[in-house]
């Protein structure tokens, strides 16, 4: 009976090694790929097993890390002023993922980035708690604070650039939204978002960067930029040949002015500062489409900025003459970002260069050693230095002289636009408030800076953009200031 | 004149009996135990566990128990089966424990702590195989009760028929006041007894009456008979307990021995030949097998919609998760895996916080019992009980295959326990029982022959040398 028995002995063996083979291919050959498997809680378990690096303003961190008994998911997210930096950093939930900077940069504040695999790998020695890796930005905390402040209870949005280097000292939208309330992954933080999300002021909009509205007005120093860089004139005091009233190209309609303002044959500086829709409109149909989406291309149009949270593109669209007319006064489908103005305006102060919007200045490894650093980038060049400085010509005019005097500060020189921007059918919709501008010192600009406020519960006679916006930018601009 | 021919293979005479080398290897698989059950204690509370001494002094006076009934009842036995099984009762245990701790296997609404009721059916078990080895002086006694034990073992089978199903499998029965029992784990000791004492009895006939056709011993007809009937019976099992592992263990069982007894390769072409049949046949009405085949052939694809699949393809992640070395006890998450986490995947957690390393030991330790119970076989002096041994052996290591293979997807899924480590008093009980018959039969296996009786005519011979 042996001789079965010693089979059998074999065939036991041959079921043990096939066990044995079995557990070396799913433990070692495909672990990689079952460790990574979507699916596989474990992932997300190790991601908030430690804390979230930070994300930095003035050398302070805006975020946090708490520990939390809700469920598997050990830290979550938590915002010093949630609503208030929640366009810069966006969110990062545990149920929801997260969004901007946060997903951005998650590879270095959750530590798992390749730019981190000598710390990791230094940790693995050392036996210390892994830990996140900190985002430092360039935003201005002050600057951040008056244009939160300044748009309050209204809807709107604010972009503030440092022309010289494009580093974006304030990104603020309202309304707005705490983070926190959803960072978690329990039904609580299901039930907040739902509702933010059905929200319909849309308080988790980022309008500074995803939201494009017609520029209105503000839109003039563009048309009057592309004027200067094309020849159509080279004084910014002489005549413009502009007769009032004019009629739109192919068209029975006449142009109108706001009130009734001296726009005859006026010079660019005083239509810049009466806003004169007759002398811009006639200007960028004597331009044409073609260059008019030239310049506006220079400035930025039609692509999307990545700071490195992606902006909507704003559009300058390919028209008609009559549509291209109105395009050149900020109307039709011509639609930009409060970001995009507010580039518009730091190129100008910035004599023509136009420099790469961008929010992170360095990289931190978890030991703070710095693993990045931005270096300034120019972006284009708009236009060139002698047009850029006759653009702020007419534009500080407007603020001494003109439309924009809410924007005055003592003793620094400040340039700005005005828009009032209508929208909606037959103007059927409450307009748009804009303010664009800059502030100038004896070392250059330091500010530009960009305001919309889309408010509709104010009364329509009152929405200006030197009435509503331009506050909001001077504040703004005065808390860069001060704090230089 | 007379000669001893010793014919077995072990059992030389004056071998030492290696009482002392298992009482060691007992005093070391419980202390891996405790250590496991302290690391477990220090990850997960970062303290040692309260119960600690309480859980060692338990295994200890298990294990030592144990040894001391080998010792006194069993002294010849092999010394390898009694540690090999603590060591995995204890890990288990250890395990089990573990699981207990975890807050998300604590959500689940078929929570109940299960390692305190371990330690009692594993004490329970421990008793059983005293038993047995008091009982029992004799393996052979047991060939008296063949029918008997075919009887019982029927009973015991198809009783679950009659009580509800529990997950899709009618392998339980419900005793108020007693809780759940699985006869299934029984069954499978007393249908080896039948086995072994009806082929013992039947090899001759179904050996050697049988025609050559294409190479191949073709037994008669009606000799025939049994192996269909047992085969058919598994078949029932499978239709009516819908039980896919016990139906393929029986009928495994059956034919080892059959080959065994008989010599004749022929009843393992016919085994195979019937038991593809039948599964196939079955997998195409029965739609709770077919579940299980189609979570085994890609289990990622039924992520979110198929449970059998979701079940699978957790237990697959846990295993890679593990990797190499394993997360260490109490720092993985195999209890992802939720319902049965402890029980049919309890291999799962083994492979997750012990790793590749962890899964090779406890795959070897149970190799090592089935080479135990095999090598008994081979020692053993009486065609009986090298049946019983190869049977219950055999029976094991099948019952490991089938539940290792099902939870790391190299075989579909069925629902049976891993013997020892599982949580589920039927099986450990059951299977403390198969070891104390081991034991019994290679402690009589192993005995010294007795020294041949001094001859009457020795004064008388006389050598003549040339």
């Amino acid at each position: 009976m042996n001789k079965p028995l010693r089979r059998i002995a074999l065939f036991c063996g041959i079921l043990v090694l096939a066990l044995l083979v079995r557990t070396n291919y799913i433990q070692y050959v495909r672990a990689d790929e079952l460790n990574a498997n979507e699916h596989n809680r474990r992932v997300q378990i190790e991601r908030y097993a430690h804390e979230r690096g930070n994300i930095i303003v003035d050398g302070e961190p805006v975020t946090g890390s708490v520990e939390t008994t809700d469920s598997d998911f050990q830290y979550k997210r938590v915002w010093k002023n949630g609503p208030m930096w929640a366009p810069v950093t966006g969110y990062s939930s545990q149920a929801f993922d997260s969004s901007q900077l946060e997903s951005i940069e998650d590879g270095i504040l959750t530590g798992n980035s390749d730019q981190l695999f000598f710390d990791r790998t230094l940790s693995m020695f050392t036996g210390d708690k892994k830990t996140g890796g900190n985002v430092v930005t360039t935003l201005d905390g002050a600057a951040q604070r008056a244009a939160f402040k300044g748009l309050g209870s209204k809807k709107g949005a604010v972009a503030a650039l440092d022309p010289q280097t494009g580093a974006i000292l304030a990104l603020a939208s309202t309304p707005s939204y705490d983070p926190s309330v959803f960072a978690g992954n329990s039904m609580k933080d299901s039930d907040a978002r739902q509702k933010l999300l059905q929200d319909k002021d849309k308080p988790m909009l980022n309008r500074a960067l995803r939201e494009t509205y017609p520029p209105g007005s503000t839109f003039k120093v563009v048309t009057a930029a592309a004027a200067l860089e094309n020849g159509l004139y080279t004084d910014i005091d002489e005549e413009t040949d502009s007769p009032l009233p004019w009629r739109l190209p192919l068209s029975t309609n006449l142009l109108q002015n706001e009130g009734n303002i001296p726009c005859e044959n006026a010079s660019l500086r005083e239509a810049l500062r009466w806003s004169c829709n007759t002398v811009f409109g006639k200007m960028s149909n004597d331009l044409g489409n073609a260059k008019m989406i030239e310049q506006a291309d220079k400035f930025g149009f039609n692509q999307e900025v990545f700071t490195p949270v992606r902006a909507d593109a704003s559009v300058y669209p390919k028209d008609n003459q009559p549509q291209n007319a109105m395009a050149g006064i900020g109307q039709a489908s011509n639609r930009a970002t409060p970001l995009q103005m507010a580039m518009v305006a730091s190129a100008i102060a910035n004599d023509g260069k136009l420099m790469q919007p961008y929010m992170v200045a360095q990289r931190q490894a978890p030991n703070l050693d710095v693993i990045y650093t931005h270096e300034k980038e120019q972006l284009s060049r708009p236009l060139s230095a002698e047009n850029a400085q006759k653009v702020q010509q007419m534009m500080e005019t407007v603020v001494a002289d003109g439309t924009g005097t809410n924007a005055q500060i003592d003793g620094v020189t400040v340039g700005g636009k005005t828009g009032t921007a209508q929208h909606g059918l037959n103007n059927s919709e409450k307009p748009y408030a804009w303010f664009i501008s800059y502030a100038k010192t004896d070392s250059g600009s330091p500010v530009a800076v960009a305001v919309v406020v889309e408010d509709g519960n104010a009364n329509r006679d009152d929405i200006s953009g030197g009435g509503l916006a331009a506050p909001i930018a001077k504040s703004v601009m005065k808390a860069v200031l001060d704090g230089k | 004149m007379s000669v001893v021919t010793n014919t077995t293979t072990i059992g030389a005479i004056d071998a030492p009996s290696r009482r002392n080398t298992e009482l060691a290897l007992v005093a070391f698989a419980v202390l891996i135990s405790v250590f496991a059950y302290a690391n477990v204690g220090l990850a997960l509370h970062g303290e040692l566990p309260a119960g600690m001494l309480g859980y060692g002094l338990g295994l200890a006076l298990l294990g030592g128990v144990a040894h001391l009934a080998v010792r006194r009842f069993a002294p010849y036995a092999d010394p390898l089966l009694l540690p090999l099984a603590t060591l995995l009762n204890g890990l288990g245990l250890a395990i089990i424990w573990r699981l207990d701790q975890s807050e998300r296997f604590q959500a689940l609404k078929t929570f109940a702590p299960a390692a305190s009721k371990q330690l009692m059916f594993s004490a329970v078990g421990v008793a059983l195989m005293v038993v047995v080895l008091v009982a029992l002086k004799d393996h052979r006694i047991l060939q008296r009760y063949t029918y008997i034990s075919m009887l019982v073992a029927l009973f015991l089978l198809i009783l679950p028929m009659f009580f509800p199903a529990v997950n899709g499998a009618k392998i339980w029965i419900k005793i108020p006041g007693v809780g759940t029992i699985q006869p299934g784990e029984f069954a499978k000791i007393i249908i080896a007894v039948f086995f072994a004492g009806y082929l013992m009895v039947k090899r001759d006939a179904l050996a050697l009456a049988s025609r050559r056709f294409m190479g191949l011993y073709l037994p008669r007809g009606r000799d025939l008979g049994p192996i269909l009937m047992v085969w058919a019976f598994s078949i029932l099992i499978l239709v009516f307990e819908t039980d896919l592992g016990s139906s393929l263990l029986f009928f495994g069982m059956f034919v080892v021995m059959l080959y065994v007894a008989t010599e004749r390769t022929s009843w393992i072409v016919f085994g195979l030949l019937m038991s593809g049949a039948g599964a196939v046949g079955v997998a195409t009405f029965e739609p709770h097998v077919q579940d299980r085949v189609t979570a085994w052939l890609d289990p990622f694809a039924g992520w979110g919609k198929e449970a059998a699949s979701e079940q699978m393809a957790k237990s697959l992640m846990a295993f890679g998760s593990g990797g190499t070395l394993g997360t260490g006890l109490g720092q993985g998450n195999s209890d992802l895996i939720g319902f049965a986490a402890n029980s049919d995947f309890i291999l799962a957690t083994v492979g997750e916080e012990l790793g590749l390393a962890g899964m090779m030991a406890v795959l070897l330790v149970y190799g090592l019992i089935v080479e135990r119970g095999v090598r008994t076989a081979l020692a053993a002096r009486d065609p009986f009980g090298k049946l019983l041994a190869i049977g219950l052996s055999g029976s094991f290591a099948i019952q490991v295959f089938v539940v290792a293979g099902g939870v790391m997807g190299l075989i579909p899924l069925t629902g049976m326990t891993m013997p020892f480590m599982a949580a589920g008093g039927s099986s450990v009980i059951a299977n403390w029982a198969l070891i104390g018959i081991l034991i019994r039969i290679s402690d009589t296996a192993r005995r010294p022959a007795p020294a041949p009786a001094p001859s009457p005519d020795a004064e008388m011979t006389q050598v003549v040398r040339p």
